[in-house]
């Protein structure tokens, strides 16, 4: 009788201490926000920015996220088109597609009443570049003239403003270029170029804590490292208002944590969903899954800086190598089709009007291992019969794709090992030995624009040592076609040249582009019109609370 | 007394020392940390250039580390990369942490303490067994498998709790993540304690105290307990630091931003002033926990003494 009872008892005790302890801490800890009434908050998934949230040193789209609210620039890319419109530009006009006359809007103001002018423009552009400031994006502004001066490449800065900026009046400056760069006034939609108020230079400190700017959100309350809350601006005089009356953005350490809040219906908006997750996320959600591609572009790149890569014959291995990857399969198995099988060197958010063309490629980014092991065999075949891909170990679970990318390769060769994965401990690591030119053969590059334009995805990348070129590519015909294209003052003409452009990559084959990455998101029955824009970014400002 | 107490203490400054140094030297191991900071673009050197020397980071190691241990010592614990002092965000996570584990520690306690007595002195009975088994399923599954699922049916399924908790992390918002991080300890706790209970009750001073009569109530808390703690003691005060530093992986699962999200965020970001501040208090406490389990003994245990 006494155990039977005593074990009841124990039965009691444990259900009552998970019961108490476990699942009965207080229901309604959601908290977030009201909504029904079209002022409702918006809850949506944060990381922790990595820099401080200045205009110019935001260079990742969490800390984006936050601008993109926050402030306007003269331009603003079309959410849906990625086109570049004018926003507090007037007019950008230019006779020779060096000197620029930049005229802005007036009626603009700050969120603390101070006036938006042609000063607040160039103050902030003269910050962003000087060295001093050490400003991740300073490099957006190196086609200004006086950019060598604000920031050599080593040494001190000799003078602390651009020579080439000047304010002629309140609402208009000028802009003088190193270079002609036709489509210069359609990379003043990203976050670098937003102007500044006073206060962000005079009490810098208290702004950097509470970021002030001229968007459809001012910041409410920023507790770094764990959330922001945004509030729509009332006085906000631009033509796209925010259709809610907030957005808290809440820090999550895993997007795992965020999916499971989503679903829990803690929170309205998570916008990357965890790759664990893809194969339910269709049931779960339903047509609240958005999964549209991003302005990210995932390549192989060859150290051409390395003989053995780049001798005569071996633009035929490198094509041939293209040709052997199955990209369809391993979009479909290993990323669930959140990736889109590249076929030209751009992004597809370009739209065909801003450069993207389906297949300029050609036969070399479609899959053909007969073909590719026939082309491999004319060039002479891989550098010492085999061949690594290295990729960084720490983020983004890159294995298994290199993996399967070798796979496909030995398939077509017919040979078990002819390439191998060989992985790199952290990223800032694997950056360094890009940097320092150690690597012995292709790695994984992933190139995200800092603007849609076709430009942004080839020059920085492939032109005769432009700052990203990893692999040092150097091609006389591919360099003088860029030139060609940013003198030309004709939007289509200056296209056709970028395509000519691409059309020497297809044949040299200095980077094996292999597919598009999508941006993705979930979001909750409480939202509607929820987008993301050309940079994976949500459109806060056009989301609707019901 | 006084006098082990202070030996104990000065002998915590090579410790402290040491593993600030051998945490210093990991992170500095890993790599430059700069070129991470520009993404998957080459970084601009004059830009880099100024980001090291600012974070003194084109120093060689000894410079570096004696220059952060001389601020260190002045209270400041340097800058993250967001430009947030690490001071700021210690107070900001270490006391959620601290709350956290105050959870777990509440919960071994008392359940495993009950639970442990309850089958030590059933020995071989039905419930013995029954809490044998479960701890031992207990012990064998992770610690974010169990965080995983209880965050499932608890926070998603049953929707009875928020499966994650909010950055002010309110105590009632804790229990269910303190369950988990205390879940495996748990199931240690309950079998120190059946283990050493069960022993204990067949020892001659029990024998003693039941035959004069003492209720039985008495004989178990003031008797058998008390001379059945000492082994869990131990355990517990060595737990403190592991619980800690074992919500590195609970922190994330519930999303909590105390000592493991930062000490992760500072991995993940090479910002060797996040790491080791924190990892050197976690250091201190771990430390601490130890001297206080060590003077407890003496409480416990009349027979243990101090010089």
């Amino acid at each position: 009788m006494r155990e039977v009872r005593c074990a009841k008892w124990v039965v009691c005790a444990l259900a009552v201490a998970v019961a108490a302890a476990g699942c009965g801490g207080g229901g309604d800890s959601g908290g977030g926000g009201g909504g029904g009434d079209g002022s409702g908050t918006v809850r949506s998934s944060w990381g922790d920015p990595q820099n401080p949230l200045e205009p110019a040193n935001t260079n990742e789209v969490q800390g984006g996220k936050v601008l993109d609210m926050v402030f306007r620039g003269l331009k603003r890319y079309d959410p849906k088109t990625g086109k570049a419109q004018d926003m507090l530009a007037q007019k950008i006009e230019t006779k020779d597609s060096q000197n620029y006359t930049v005229t802005i809007k007036k009626g603009w103001t700050f969120q603390n009443g101070e006036k938006v002018t042609a000063k607040s423009f160039v103050d902030a552009w003269n910050y962003g570049a000087l060295l001093d400031n050490k400003q991740k994006n300073a490099y957006f502004f190196e086609y200004i003239e006086g950019y060598d001066a604000v920031h050599p490449t080593s040494g001190k800065a000799t003078a602390k403003t651009l020579s080439g900026l000047q304010v002629k009046n309140d609402s208009t400056f000028t802009v003088r270029l190193t270079q002609k760069f036709s489509t210069w006034p359609e990379t003043l939609g990203y976050a670098a170029f937003a102007p500044l108020p006073r206060a962000f230079f005079d009490h810098h400190d208290a702004w950097v804590s509470k970021p002030i700017g001229n968007g459809p959100y001012m910041v409410g309350s920023y507790k770094k490292g764990s959330s922001m809350k945004l509030k729509k601006w009332e006085k906000y005089s631009g033509p796209d208002k925010a259709q809610n009356g907030g957005v808290e953005l809440r820090v999550y350490t895993d997007v795992g944590t965020a999916y499971t809040d989503l679903q829990a219906g803690n929170l309205d908006l998570a916008d990357d969903i965890p790759a664990a997750q893809l194969k339910n996320v269709k049931q779960d959600l339903g047509d609240r899954y958005i999964n549209q591609p991003a302005g990210i572009i995932q390549t192989l790149t060859f150290p051409m800086y390395d003989k053995r890569w780049n001798k005569e014959g071996m633009e035929k291995v490198r094509r041939g190598l293209s040709m052997a990857i199955d990209r369809k399969q391993i979009t479909e198995r290993i990323f669930e089709k959140t990736r889109t099988p590249a076929t030209d060197w751009t992004s597809p958010v370009l739209g065909d009007d801003g450069g993207y063309q389906a297949g300029l490629c050609g036969e070399a980014c479609s899959y053909d291992p007969p073909q590719a092991k026939k082309l491999i065999q004319e060039g002479g075949g891989l550098p010492g019969g085999k061949m690594t891909i290295t990729y960084n170990a720490d983020t983004g679970s890159h294995k298994d794709w290199v993996d399967a990318v070798c796979n496909s390769i030995n398939n077509a060769l017919d040979k078990e090992n002819a390439c191998v994965g060989t992985s790199i401990g952290t990223f800032a690591d694997y950056r360094n030995k890009i940097t320092d030119r150690q690597m012995k053969g292709p790695f994984r590059a992933g190139w995200q624009m800092d603007y849609p334009l076709i430009q942004n995805f080839l020059q920085p990348m492939f032109y005769t040592n432009a700052s990203s070129n990893d692999g040092e590519y150097s091609s006389k015909k591919f360099d003088d076609l860029v030139d060609q294209a940013n003198a030309e003052s004709d939007t289509g003409k200056a296209i056709a040249d970028f395509r000519r452009a691409e059309k020497v990559l297809a044949d040299d084959m200095p980077g094996i582009p292999l597919w598009y990455q999508n941006g993705s998101a979930g979001y909750s029955d409480r939202l509607s019109d929820v987008r993301l824009n050309a940079f994976s970014v949500p459109v806060y400002n056009q989301i609707k609370v019901n | 007394m006084g006098r082990y107490v202070i030996r104990r203490l000065l002998q915590m400054i090579p410790v402290f020392i040491g593993s600030t140094f051998l945490i210093f030297f990991m992170v500095f191991a890993l790599g430059d940390p700069v070129a991470a900071l520009f993404g998957d673009r080459a970084p601009d050197p004059a830009t880099a250039a100024q980001i090291r020397k600012d974070l003194f980071l084109d120093e060689p190691l000894w410079k570096q580390y004696l220059h952060y241990m001389s601020l260190t010592f002045r209270g400041d614990f340097g800058t993250a990369f967001n430009g947030q002092q690490v001071t700021e965000l210690m107070a900001d996570a270490w006391p959620i942490t601290v709350r956290l584990t105050l959870v777990a520690i509440a919960f071994e306690i008392l359940i495993g303490i009950t639970l442990g007595v309850l089958s030590g002195l059933r020995r071989g009975r039905a419930v013995d067994t029954t809490v044998l088994v479960l701890t031992l399923v207990v012990i064998s599954i992770p610690t974010f498998v169990s965080g995983y699922v209880l965050q499932y049916l608890c926070g998603v399924k049953w929707n009875t709790v928020s499966p994650t908790v909010s950055p002010e992390a309110p105590l009632n918002e804790l229990l269910l993540p303190g369950v988990v991080v205390g879940l495996v300890s748990l199931a240690y706790v309950t079998r120190l304690t059946r283990t050493s209970v069960a022993e204990n009750v067949r020892a001659d001073y029990v024998r003693t105290a039941l035959a004069k009569g003492l209720p039985r109530r008495r004989i178990i808390t003031r008797h058998l307990l008390r001379n059945s703690l000492i082994p869990v003691v131990t355990f517990i005060g060595t737990d403190i630091g592991g619980l800690m530093g074992g919500a590195l992986v609970t922190e994330r699962i519930f999303n909590i931003h105390g000592v493991g999200y930062q000490l992760y965020q500072g991995v993940l970001r090479q910002n060797s002033p996040t790491v080791v501040g924190f990892v050197t208090i976690l250091v201190i406490v771990f430390l601490v926990a130890n001297l206080i389990v060590d003077l407890l003994y003496a409480v416990l245990d009349p027979r243990i003494r101090y010089a």
